[in-house]
């Protein structure tokens, strides 16, 4: 189905009628209007606004990177590059028999490690809770630390994925995404680490512009492929 | 005293009695807030900075079911032709304060919970209704921090010079004049935020001056919105 993109700021009246309101809209009677700078979206009944800008606000089972800043007896307290603190129970590394006179929370992670952890629950009456019990998450051993705003990740995502695999492909990074906004690049050779940082910052620089990973392609030394990606892809 | 206005309507300043100063805003100025803004209104020179939503200290303020609002409106020593004390004046509280709840029904809080989204107006320069242009640079401000909002919101002010009602009134006709009467709307929304008057107008009067306020509103909501488009899409709409 044809999808209607309009870019708006707050308070502009999207549209009108029995549609549903999604991310950044509110409904007032049968108007439906955006609440933040972005590009709106009307798709089958939904509606809603890919914002530009903001913090992030942590959502149960985003992957992001955290990096510790402190600990209690129980936990440890998480910088998620958001508004809230996130919050790693110590049972989740140590497991059910933790007892915090016999293990020391800093062994395992220390003040300023990056961990890559999902957030396991957020309700927003507490601060959001981290898991680090799946695949590939935990401390991030090595890599680079990258910084972009957190409403640019899906654009740095591509459509399933078409973007970061463009990226890692042509430098042989590994780069793990936060949905903070942090990120982190592992390579071997120090070129492509340098390419890749290149090539993340001018997604976040231009995110909202068409055809950007034809531009990241040409910026990387890829040949143009058969894909024509949309704005917001 | 000078003449604030010729026979055939000319104000002191060469403006016709419907007309605004001119006005420049730009967004996004300062790399450490969360967004910013910087408007030229006239003679004034105002900048705005956003920072949050974050955490709130001190922790007592913090309200456990929404986010908190907070505002300083502050002119800088320099801002005046004396030297102004730069600690906060009496004045100056009570703008902080009408700023906040000028702003406070814009902006979507509940989403933010134990966090406060912090504003900073520091005025550069002044030249009568710095109130207004500080209100229209921080709704700005936080549009670009990214801070859902119900609206923007424009502010203007009309008053009573020479007998007629003005629009946008400036330093001479501030200091002068018979009235003065700032106004905040939320354009789309159609609320008034703020509405202060100082100054005597007869009812009729006082219905043209809040006509006339209002319509300098939705010009500097245009104002706003051009600034805002700008920065994210660069060349306007699409």
């Amino acid at each position: 189905m044809d999808v209607k993109r309009r870019y708006v700021i707050p308070g502009d009246v999207i549209a009108t009628g029995p549609l549903r309101p999604e991310h950044n809209v509110y409904q007032d009677g049968d108007r439906i209007i955006a609440t933040s700078v972005g590009i709106s979206e009307i798709y089958e009944n939904v509606v809603r606004v890919i914002p530009l800008t903001g913090t992030y606000v942590p959502k149960t089972n985003d992957l992001i990177i955290g990096k510790v800043i402190g600990t209690s007896p129980l936990s440890w307290e998480f910088d998620i590059n958001s508004p809230f603190m996130g919050f790693l129970p110590a049972q989740d590394v140590f497991g059910r028999d933790y007892s915090p006179t016999k293990d020391e929370l800093r062994q395992r992670l220390d003040i300023g490690d990056l961990v890559a952890a999902r957030i396991a629950n957020f309700d927003r009456s507490r601060d959001p809770l981290l898991t680090v019990q799946d695949r590939d998450l935990g401390k991030m051993e090595s890599g680079q630390l990258v910084e972009i705003s957190p409403s640019k990740v899906p654009r740095l995502i591509g459509k399933r994925g078409s973007m970061i695999q463009t990226i890692e492909m042509a430098t042989k990074a590994m780069i793990t995404i936060g949905q903070n906004g942090w990120i982190v690049i592992s390579c071997e050779v120090p070129d492509g680490l340098l390419k890749a940082i290149e090539a993340i910052k001018m997604v976040d620089a231009l995110a909202h512009t068409p055809n950007l990973t034809e531009r990241v392609k040409s910026m990387l030394g890829v040949p143009a492929g058969e894909y024509n990606d949309t704005i917001n892809d | 005293m000078t003449q604030l206005m010729t026979e055939d309507g000319i104000r002191c300043d060469g403006r016709r009695v419907d007309e605004l100063r001119d006005i420049s805003l730009k967004v996004g100025v300062l790399k450490k807030a969360n967004g910013s803004a910087y408007i030229e209104f006239g003679k004034n020179k105002i900048i705005a900075g956003v920072f949050g939503p974050r955490d709130v200290h001190p922790k007592h303020m913090a309200n456990q079911d929404t986010g908190i609002l907070r505002c300083r409106y502050h002119m800088s020593p320099f801002s005046v032709t004396e030297r102004k004390n730069p600690a906060p004046s009496r004045r100056e509280i009570e703008i902080s304060k009408v700023i906040k709840e000028a702003l406070q029904p814009a902006v979507i809080l509940k989403d933010f919970p134990r966090t406060v989204i912090d504003v900073f107006v520091e005025v550069l320069q002044a030249d009568g209704g710095s109130r207004c242009a500080a209100l229209d640079a921080a709704a700005v401000a936080l549009a670009d921090a990214g801070i859902p909002m119900r609206d923007l919101v424009s502010a203007c002010a009309a008053g009573k010079v020479a007998d007629r009602i003005v629009l946008d009134v400036n330093n001479e006709e501030d200091q002068e004049g018979q009235a003065d009467m700032p106004v905040a709307l939320m354009p789309n929304v159609g609320k008034i935020t703020l509405m202060q008057l100082d100054g005597i107008l007869t009812p009729e009067e006082y219905k043209t001056c809040l006509h006339t306020a209002i319509g300098g509103c939705k010009r500097v909501y245009e104002i706003q919105r051009k600034a805002l488009m700008e920065k994210y899409f660069q060349n306007g709409e699409q």
